[in-house]
């Protein structure tokens, strides 16, 4: 149990002096709020004087003061039942909230159990239809790969590509790179690149990026003051990226202040409280939280993870974006991983991560997210599992390569005809699965191009002006049109993404109307379909086409009707209708002609001679093997369906009785069924031989094999001949 | 889609189309959104349960009249201990003066805060 990888991970034992704490530690705030003349000269036990500047900023601009009355009169429980009850509306939780000061709405929160939060999740985000968001980055800051990474991501459904630089000079680089990559891949993804505060709004102002997200907030006036920023400095942050038309949100997330040792002794939940208010009250549309860099912190105490989901439901009742954490690695234990972001896929969210890294762990440069490129099948089948929207869809291996050729080839040409760099590694990058892939590149030649984007003030229009020169005129139009579908400021609204026909879904344009069973978000039928058809998945013709790939004609060619047997040596060997006809590969591998071959060879090392008949009137390998004991000189028969699974029978057992079995057929070897002829023989000839013994796994056999023994199975029932006799076949073809 | 919209040099989006970028026609100033915009935006918010996404709208409307300079240099006099409760006072004073006042009364709250919290110069 030891070696078990849940055993690396840290956890804590609680300390709220360290604020160590998930939720409701001894040093929480009673809520309180006094109003006086339209003033709030006390919130949460601090009278206005002694307001540290997170206090002062929210009672001066967070709170609803009609309403706040009313909330701080409600229960606790009553009001967290309204969070959850189908039957109140969003916009009443959303309503009463606007009243609830930090310690207020934390304690309500943390009475929610894990279904209540799935439940308040589902009903309370803004934007009717979930997505998802991408961390797109790699160690060198190669532009190629990033722009070749970027389009898988958009290819794969994600509405927003996150970057960052392990270089920070790099950074204008790397927005123009994924800028290209997500514009040969489809309409309408906004770009971000992380970086400090100044140079983020920077590109943004050049319409190089499109969205920020990492204007961070903290709980605690120290903290924030440490991070370099005031509520006010965040708040005009924030009026300035709209001014630009520039949609923003904060960052915020539990285990920031531990992390700090700024804490002060107070909830993780109850300082992230203050975060989500201050997020409201300073104008940003959405908030990024859920842990994020202190996911790790939060899911080594108690109740850990329901303190980071509380965090996502806690802003979505605030009226503001979620994007849901989910993007760092909070576990070495892939079940543990699986469990914190699970509840928030069933929900549903603005953004279910906000950075699913879609580019190999090693490259992801604000370190591992929850999922990676390895999971994304694993992704792709959780929303299959389940039947849920978690904004990715499959795409098919080919037009893969070529969209990702495509994306760099791009890349290169622009920065070619730009005078950025000169790249010739376009089939590199199309192939890489990561930066290791590249072998050596110019990072110099990197750097350089980021300095001369910067230097040279490049804009998106220059990026434009490049494409269409480049010839690229479809692309071009594409990157235009996304900047003038911008300027309407459509998008500066909460929640909102651009759908790939540039429609803008938001709080506005598309809320989420949940109001219980039958209503609220479910996958239009074209997106479920594309939900549901994962590439893995087989159906009856696949197989059929594979197995007749294997067909030898005429192997098992019929000689007649099969007649009863004489001598004592004669032992039969029954096979199902489709067996050499439709059915040419055993699950195991084995071809059946190679497991017919041994069954015989079997036989006769214990001397008894084999006849191969087929019976087509039953797939059942019990009534195939009794009938073929009835037919037997000596008795005794073997039954072989074209899946690989054997018995051997005798005449006088009931049908569903046998001498042995075969019934794991994935992992019957050659060498099994040389044997089950041998052990047919002793049968014969009266003697007890030991049974030969079915191989066992550990492995998940029935998930491997279950669809493609239904398949074979129908392929078995398209060949059935109701009441048809009994058919020889030449064994000329085995021997 | 972009019915009536317009850029901040007052140009109509749907003019900025790819033949104008190819003759050089187009320039960062119809790359920026326009006030009129934003403060359309802001009644939508106000709208939709939401008057501080609206009040920072406004802000970001007014915002729009200063160059990218003038914004960052308001945005680094802001962060903690870059100025005196003074130095604040003089910029809220000047943003007035320029028609910007919800800017100029968000700059004149952070100094009296920022001098009560430590957060000056």
């Amino acid at each position: 149990m030891d070696a078990q990888r849940v055993n690396l991970d840290g956890f804590a034992v609680p300390d709220p002096a360290l604020g160590l704490v998930a939720m409701d530690a001894p040093a929480d705030p009673v809520p309180s709020l006094v109003i006086v003349d339209g003033r709030v000269i006390e919130m949460d036990g601090v009278a206005e004087p002694d307001f540290d500047s997170i206090d002062a900023f929210i009672a001066r601009h967070g709170l609803d003061l009609d309403v706040a009355a009313e909330t701080m009169a409600l229960t606790d429980v009553n009001f967290a039942r309204l969070l959850v009850d189908p039957f109140t509306p969003r916009a009443e939780v959303v309503r009463l909230t606007a009243g609830a000061t930090p310690a207020k709405l934390a304690r309500v929160l943390a009475l929610l159990r894990p279904a209540e939060l799935t439940m308040a999740m589902t009903k309370l985000r803004a934007r009717r239809t979930p997505s998802n968001q991408a961390h797109v980055t790699n160690r060198l800051d190669d532009p190629l790969l990033l722009a070749a990474d970027a389009a898988t991501a958009v290819a794969f459904g994600f509405r927003e590509i996150e970057t960052t630089v392990p270089v920070l000079a790099d950074a204008p680089s790397n927005a123009v790179a994924c800028l290209i990559g997500a514009t040969v891949a489809a309409p309408g993804v906004l770009i971000q690149c992380s970086v400090e505060e100044a140079a983020e709004l920077e590109l943004g102002m050049r319409g190089l990026t499109s969205y920020a997200e990492t204007v961070s907030l903290y709980g605690t006036e120290q903290v924030f003051t440490d991070g370099d920023d005031t509520p006010w400095s965040k708040a005009f942050l924030a009026s300035a990226y709209a001014s630009r038309g520039m949609k923003m949100r904060v960052s915020s997330g539990a285990g920031a202040e531990v992390l700090m040792a700024g804490a002060e002794a107070k909830s993780m939940l109850y300082l992230e409280s203050r975060c989500v208010a201050l997020a409201r009250a300073i104008g940003a549309q959405g908030v990024q939280n859920g842990g994020i860099d202190g996911a790790s912190v939060a899911a080594s105490v108690p109740s850990g993870l329901r303190e980071l989901m509380a965090e996502n439901v806690m802003v979505m009742a605030r009226n503001l974006e979620s994007c849901s954490g989910n993007d760092a690695l909070m576990s070495e234990s892939d079940m543990r991983r699986t469990s914190r972001t699970l509840p928030i896929v069933l929900a549903g969210s603005d953004f279910v991560f906000s950075g699913f890294g879609s580019i190999q762990r090693y490259d992801n440069m604000f370190g591992p997210s929850n999922f990676n490129a390895e999971d994304i099948d694993d992704f792709l089948a959780m929303q299959r599992d389940w039947g849920v929207d978690g904004g990715l869809r499959t795409v098919p291996p080919g037009r893969l390569l070529d969209l990702r050729r495509e994306a760099a080839q791009v890349c290169a040409d622009v920065y070619r005809y730009l005078g950025l760099a000169d790249f010739s590694h376009v089939e590199e990058a199309a192939d890489a699965a990561g930066s290791k892939d590249l072998g050596e590149t110019d990072t110099l030649a990197v750097l350089g191009a980021a300095q001369a984007i910067r230097h040279r003030g490049l804009t998106v229009l220059d990026i434009v002006a490049a494409l269409d020169e480049c010839g690229y005129p479809e692309y071009a139009e594409r990157a235009l049109a996304f900047v003038r579908a911008r300027l309407a400021g459509d998008y500066l609204q909460t929640s909102a993404i651009f759908d790939e026909q540039l429609s803008v879904l938001s709080l506005v344009t598309d809320p989420n109307d949940y109001a219980g069973p039958g209503t609220g978000y479910a996958p239009p039928p074209a997106r479920q379909a594309e939900i549901d058809a994962i590439r893995q998945v087989r159906g009856v013709e696949d197989l059929r086409r594979s197995q007749s790939g294997l067909a030898i004609p005429g192997l098992f060619r019929p000689v007649g009707a099969a007649s009863a047997g004489t001598s004592p040596r004669d032992v039969v060997i029954g096979v199902s209708p489709a067996l050499g006809a439709d059915v040419w590969q055993c699950l195991s591998g084995a071809s059946v002609a190679d497991v017919l071959r041994e069954m015989l060879a079997g036989l006769e090392e214990e001397g008894c001679v084999g006849r191969v008949v087929r019976f087509p009137a039953t797939v059942d390998l019990g009534q195939i093997g009794l009938a073929a004991a009835r037919l037997s000189g000596s008795g005794i028969a073997i039954g072989l369906q074209g899946k690989g699974t054997a018995l051997i029978h005798r005449r006088d057992l009931a049908p569903l009785a046998n001498l042995e079995l075969y019934s794991v057929a994935p992992s019957v070897t050659l060498d099994l069924y040389r044997l089950l002829g041998a052990n047919a023989a002793r049968h014969a000839k009266g003697a007890t031989p030991d049974p030969a013994r079915n191989p066992y796994s550990d492995e998940a056999i029935e998930a491997r094999y279950h669809t493609t023994v239904i398949a074979l199975m129908e392929l078995e029932r398209a060949r059935v001949v109701p009441g048809a006799a009994p058919v020889e076949l030449s064994l000329e073809g085995l021997l | 889609m972009n019915d009536g919209t317009r850029a901040l040099s007052g140009r109509p989006v749907d003019d900025l189309t790819l033949d104008a970028v190819r003759v050089g026609e187009v320039g960062l100033a119809d790359l920026r959104i326009h006030p009129e915009t934003l403060e359309r935006q802001a009644v939508i918010a106000q709208q939709h349960g939401n008057p501080q996404l609206a009040a920072n709208l406004r802000r970001a409307a007014e915002l729009t009249w200063l160059t990218d300079e003038e914004v960052l240099a308001i945005y680094e006099a802001l962060r903690p201990g870059r100025s005196t409760a003074a130095e604040l006072g003089a910029l809220a004073g000047s943003l007035a003066a320029r028609g910007l006042p919800l800017n100029a009364a968000l700059l004149a709250e952070a100094a009296e805060v920022y001098a009560r919290r430590g957060l000056i110069r």
